[in-house]
């Protein structure tokens, strides 16, 4: 079970999940403190680790559009967050796979802050609302790297296979 | 059915004589550009090779090009240390395509792409930056890809699990209007595709209006292609292609020119008649908030930003330094100038556009991507509003979230820089 911890509309930017002005910050070790920065009330909580880990940020159409910036994927990451969206920008959401942060696509999803959500591999069910919505598949063209789990070991091992001939 | 540009160029890239949408492939790169990005390139690089005992070699230093644009000259210790950094990488792992922060050959990652050459028709072009859809307008499949994913490139030279996409094709028919131009066109395009409407998609331009159209304005095409969240943008090379590469960026050898098959399997079409359009704006804060310049003709402005990987070349600045000659910029506004790279810079200097820019009151910048996405230099105070060229106005963009941005055309910012508020450059700044 995980909670709603934070409702969202539709096209949020990486602007707003991690603003420019922080982009001098690029390890993934350092750069939760600046999750959702200019919402200072969120970006509080998460630093005073009100927030558990595994908690859901539920968003509308087109989340983590605009820049490619990583940082906006291992900010979330940081705080072992989990988003459940209607649909996901192309760069967020390879970046988000390759870091291992759990992203799920559902076109149909509804939720307000503060539901309990169950999210299995193909629905998600909401105990608060009693309403449950289908989740659609990954771009099946990752599930090897998801399984891999991430991109740095999966690059390893190609990088090895490549070095042994195979 | 046939093949579109995108298909083509994968397949070539794969070895294989056709790729389907839908396919997935594992492309060799022939261009992979970082910018002070590349800071984190590098640490995630190093990590895939940590307990492999193999050493650090990038697969190809040739095929490698780091660019500092964002924060030149460094902004913060912590910037100028990334970038320190960086140059030791550069130096040990012998990657000759790297421009430093220079008054000669320095300048941003997409303009210093084409203007050097690096980017030929029919090659994959990946870089961490989401606008590297630019570079499609040399006929190249360019697009942007997050740290991790460079950080693979560069071990391996080739990007992993890519899945073809589909294409649209939009055709572009008729003339431009005086003062309607290629940023007109493609914010038009993303009012009409939305956001996310290309999403995970290509955009090929075709169409008479897209032949006349210099290679200026068809990075101004391709880089905003993004915005309707585009994987990329692509222009089948011509000869306006081979024109550009030899004479301007003095590209040698034989280049790859080949476009879509004539029956090519396209998504949908779209149809665009220019001599229709007029000077559009994206409105706060949302790229896709596309009007009219004349539903928002008065609104007043603080900032204007001429330059950016969008609109920062030499027939961009010509078009404003027309509107601006003999005039002065209003009185309340700072107008800043970032010319898109040290030759731009240079030439609109010979040219007497640096001149009439300063005279008009206007504040030339060194080239840089720094106000765009509020990264160094040009941040809007609490309550203020801004006209840009650059290519988004999200809300906090330009370094402060209690500010507006609005985008348009060099035209549009030259306007308003005279008025003080949204103008339409037809109406003679009035």
């Amino acid at each position: 079970m995980a909670k709603v911890i934070l409702k969202l509309g539709d096209d949020i930017s990486t602007d707003i999940i991690y603003p420019g002005r922080f982009l001098a910050t690029v390890l993934p070790a350092e750069t939760p403190q600046y999750a959702f920065a200019d919402s200072p009330e969120f970006n509080g909580r998460l630093k005073r680790k009100e927030i558990p880990a595994g908690s859901v940020i539920v968003a509308g159409k087109n989340f983590g559009c605009g820049s490619s910036r990583e940082q906006a994927a291992s900010t979330l990451k940081g705080h072992e967050l989990a988003v459940v969206a209607r649909d996901f920008a192309r760069i967020f959401l390879q970046n988000s796979i390759n870091l291992g942060l759990r992203t799920v696509i559902c076109p149909t999803i509804e939720a307000a802050e503060g539901d309990e959500l169950e999210i299995a591999p193909d629905r998600i069910s909401n105990l608060t609302s009693g309403k449950s919505f289908l989740v659609e598949p990954l771009p099946r063209a990752r599930q090897s790297i998801i399984d891999a789990g991430g991109l740095i070991p999966y690059t390893r091992k190609r990088l090895l296979e490549k070095k042994a001939g195979v | 059915m046939g093949l579109t540009m995108v298909e083509k160029i994968l397949a070539k890239a794969v070895r294989r004589p056709a790729v389907r949408a839908g396919d997935v492939v594992e492309p060799a790169v022939g261009m992979a550009m970082s910018h002070e990005n590349a800071a984190l390139v590098i640490n995630q690089f190093l990590d895939i090779y940590k307990g492999t005992g193999l050493e650090p070699r990038v697969w190809d230093p040739s095929k490698i090009a780091i660019i500092f644009d964002h924060r030149v000259p460094a902004e913060s210790a912590k910037t100028a240390t990334n970038q320190r950094r960086i140059r030791d990488f550069v130096a040990g792992q012998g990657i000759r395509k790297f421009h430093d922060i220079r008054g000669d050959r320095g300048g941003i990652c997409h303009q210093i792409l084409p203007e050097n050459g690096y980017v030929l028709p029919g090659k994959v072009v990946v870089g961490t930056d989401s606008h590297t859809t630019s570079h499609g307008a040399l006929g190249a499949f360019a697009f942007g890809v997050g740290a991790t994913e460079m950080a693979s490139v560069w071990a391996l030279g080739t990007v992993l699990n890519v899945e073809v996409p589909k294409t649209i094709q939009a055709v572009v028919k008729g003339r431009f209007p005086r003062y309607v131009l290629a940023k007109d066109l493609i914010l038009h395009l993303i009012g009409r595709l939305t956001a996310e409407g290309a999403n995970f998609k290509v955009i090929e331009f075709h169409g008479p209006a897209v032949k006349a159209m210099p290679t200026s304005g068809r990075l101004t095409l391709c880089n905003m292609s993004v915005e309707a969240g585009a994987t990329s943008g692509i222009v089948p090379p011509d000869a306006e292609t081979v024109r550009y590469l030899r004479s301007e960026a003095r590209a040698k050898g034989r280049f790859d020119m080949f476009g879509p098959d004539p029956d090519a399997d396209y998504d949908r079409t779209i149809e665009i008649d220019v001599s229709t359009l007029e000077p559009m704006v994206a409105c706060p804060h949302a790229v896709d908030n596309v009007k009219p310049v004349g539903a928002v003709r008065g609104v007043k402005v603080q900032q204007i930003v001429l330059g950016s990987c969008t609109n920062g070349r030499l027939d961009d600045l010509a078009v404003a330094a027309r509107i601006l000659k003999g005039k002065t910029v209003a009185k309340g506004i700072r107008m800043l100038v970032f010319p898109a790279s040290a030759r731009i810079y240079g030439q609109a200097l010979k040219l007497g556009y640096i001149s009439d820019f300063i005279k008009a009151g206007a504040v030339v910048m060194n080239p840089g991507c720094g106000p765009c996405l509020g990264v160094h230099q040009g941040a809007l105070g609490d309550g203020e509003v801004a006209l840009a060229t650059t290519n988004r106005n999200f809300k906090g963009r330009m370094g402060n979230p209690n500010a507006e941005v609005y985008l348009a055309s060099p035209a549009v910012a030259a306007a308003s820089a005279l008025k003080g508020a949204i103008a339409d450059p037809r109406k003679g700044g009035r």
